[in-house]
């Protein structure tokens, strides 16, 4: 049985002189265990499908079940990571990664070793006592994911994780991440522009076309790239031919959308 | 090699701004001393009216009598403390009412164009209604010294508020935080230099409310002596009355400023 099921959910904002809609119709369902991206252009509503799945957002229409019980407030076992780390500036790093334990009453002495055993893990034990703006852009996120997995989520939305960071960090920090949300066996719905990111980090890549959101496609992710990690399936041979596939059904997007608007 | 003439330059370059930084103070010192020098000389050669303008050296001997037998601690210690009070409640119940505009939109949007009126208005001109309405006592004048500061508190506040970035505010929700949670956690700590910077404003606009309050009421303070000063058409205490108000009014800007650099380390 699917761990999260999206019942034709869409999702319209209303101002006072226009009516967006955003979303249309998207009905998924995820196991538990999977790594599922969300690929798609800047502006085809990609945020608002992770903002809706994590409870921030009703949606408009449909409806997001979560072990088949409807969703209407953030869930204890969905843990959401923004776009950007927002550390809390005025925080320790010890105190931003306990925030969330402290919000959900899960302050207990067991969770917060829990806490700092990820954030040896992750290679951070050292910045304990500091404050964000004494860590570099790729130990900021490291850290937003610790804090993200202190209240121990079964399932992980991560809002294009690694757009802000350099070319270098974002493939250091793909394995990474990859490997301990494996370890510590969580299902993951990573959302990008990114085709390269998506194809080596996931099991399953959705295809979103914009104006509205819908799901264009679903791809599956050879066998032979899952088991490796992102930087080693970004070499295999298999890599290329699933881009060049993923690469055309874009281009198929983008030419429809170009004959909406001429027609 | 290299190294050794970078060091100098370095060193060069230390004693250029320590060079700098002396003349400033120099010349700063100069200024002090040539106006009250040249103002104790005016008085004296009678080129300003000395029964109006007094000189250092009378209001010096002024401030020594008055200090010898005690009934200047009196006075700056009431003016003190209405000021301390003045600024610190001015800028909490400001806060407080940022809070609430913030909790509730709907009411932000209904009190907008009172808190506009109010804060255009020059809360001084209250003065009299309140001295009927609380009494001749140190409450009115207190009650002054947030007045004045109160309302320009609110809307700086919760303009601050307002302009938190909605996303810290979605990591609470995340983690099911509510909206008392997110207030906590993230709306306040944020504003924290919003609020400590209008306390620095306080300051000033706290001893404006204060002092008219305390010619007003006409008991006790520093206000007080200025008005008896002006009615007795002794001038001199007038000047000396202002002079330590000057003094205290920066003492007490900079002792806010020292705290806002304890307290707000690591913001941003
Ligand atoms: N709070 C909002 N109010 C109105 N329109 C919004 C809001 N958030 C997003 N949108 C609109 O919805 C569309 C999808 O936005 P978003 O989900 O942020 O896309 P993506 O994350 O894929 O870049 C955009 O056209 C955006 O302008
Ligand atoms: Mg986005």
């Amino acid at each position: 049985m699917a761990f999260l099921q999206l019942k034709s959910v869409g999702q319209t904002y209303f101002s006072k002189t226009s009516a967006t809609t955003a979303l249309e119709d998207i009905s998924l369902s995820i196991n538990e265990g999977e790594f599922t991206s969300i690929l798609g252009p800047s502006g085809c509503g990609k945020s608002t499908l992770l903002s809706i799945i994590a409870g921030l957002l009703v949606p408009t229409a449909g409806s997001v079940m979560v072990n088949n019980q409807t969703v209407n407030q953030p869930h204890p076992k969905i843990g959401y990571m923004l776009q950007q780390d927002y550390l809390f500036p005025w925080k320790t790093i010890e105190d931003n990664i306990t925030l969330g334990l402290k919000l959900r009453n899960q302050n207990s002495k067991e969770h917060i070793q829990a806490a700092f055993r990820l954030l040896k893990e992750i290679g951070l034990e050292h910045t304990k006592s500091k404050y964000p703006s004494e860590l570099s852009g790729g130990m900021r996120q490291r850290v937003a994911l610790v804090r993200t997995l202190a209240t121990q989520p079964k399932m992980l939305l991560l809002d294009e994780p690694f757009s802000a960071l350099d070319y270098q960090t974002k493939l250091k920090l793909e394995d990474l991440v990859s490997s301990t949300l494996k370890e510590h066996g969580k299902t993951a719905i990573l959302v990008t522009h990114d085709i390269g990111e998506a194809i080596a980090m996931s099991d399953h890549v959705i295809l979103l076309s914009s104006n509205p959101g819908r799901i264009f496609r679903t791809f599956k992710i050879p066998e032979t790239l899952k088991s490796l990690l992102p930087f080693e399936a970004r070499q295999h041979p298999d890599f290329s031919a699933t881009f060049q596939q993923i690469w055309e059904e874009l281009e198929h997007i983008e030419q429809n959308d170009h004959e909406q608007e001429t027609s | 090699m290299s190294k050794t003439i970078t060091n100098k330059k370095h060193l060069e370059y230390l004693l250029s701004i320590k060079k700098e930084r002396r003349n400033i103070r120099i010349v700063q010192l100069l200024i002090f001393l040539s106006f009250f020098s040249m103002w104790e000389i005016s008085s004296k050669q009678g080129w300003i009216n000395p029964l109006l303008f007094s000189s250092p050296s009378k209001i010096w001997s002024l401030f020594l009598e008055k200090a010898s037998d005690g009934s200047l601690y009196i006075h700056v210690a009431f003016t003190l403390g209405e000021t301390v009070l003045g600024f610190i409640l001015g800028t909490l119940f400001g806060t407080l009412l940022a809070a609430l505009l913030w909790w509730s939109p709907f009411l932000s949007r209904v009190l907008d164009p009172y808190l506009v009126v109010l804060n255009a208005m020059p809360k001084v001109a209250l003065g009299p209604i309140l001295i009927v309405a609380i009494g001749p006592n140190f409450g009115s004048i207190i009650a002054m010294g947030i007045l004045i500061s109160v309302i320009i508190t609110t809307l700086v506040v919760y303009t601050a508020f307002q302009n938190v970035d909605e996303n810290y505010v979605k990591v609470v929700r995340s983690f099911g935080g509510d909206k008392k949670q997110c207030f906590k956690e993230v709306i306040l700590p944020a504003c924290f230099p919003s609020i400590i910077s209008s306390l620095k404003v306080n300051v000033g606009l706290s001893w404006v409310g204060v002092i008219v309050g305390e010619f007003l009421v006409s008991k006790q303070g520093l206000g007080y002596m200025i008005i008896y000063g002006f009615q007795v058409f002794n001038f001199t205490l007038v000047l000396m009355s202002l002079l330590i108000i000057a003094v205290m009014a920066t003492l007490m800007y900079q002792g806010v400023e020292y705290l806002e650099s304890k307290l707000i380390k690591h913001h941003s």
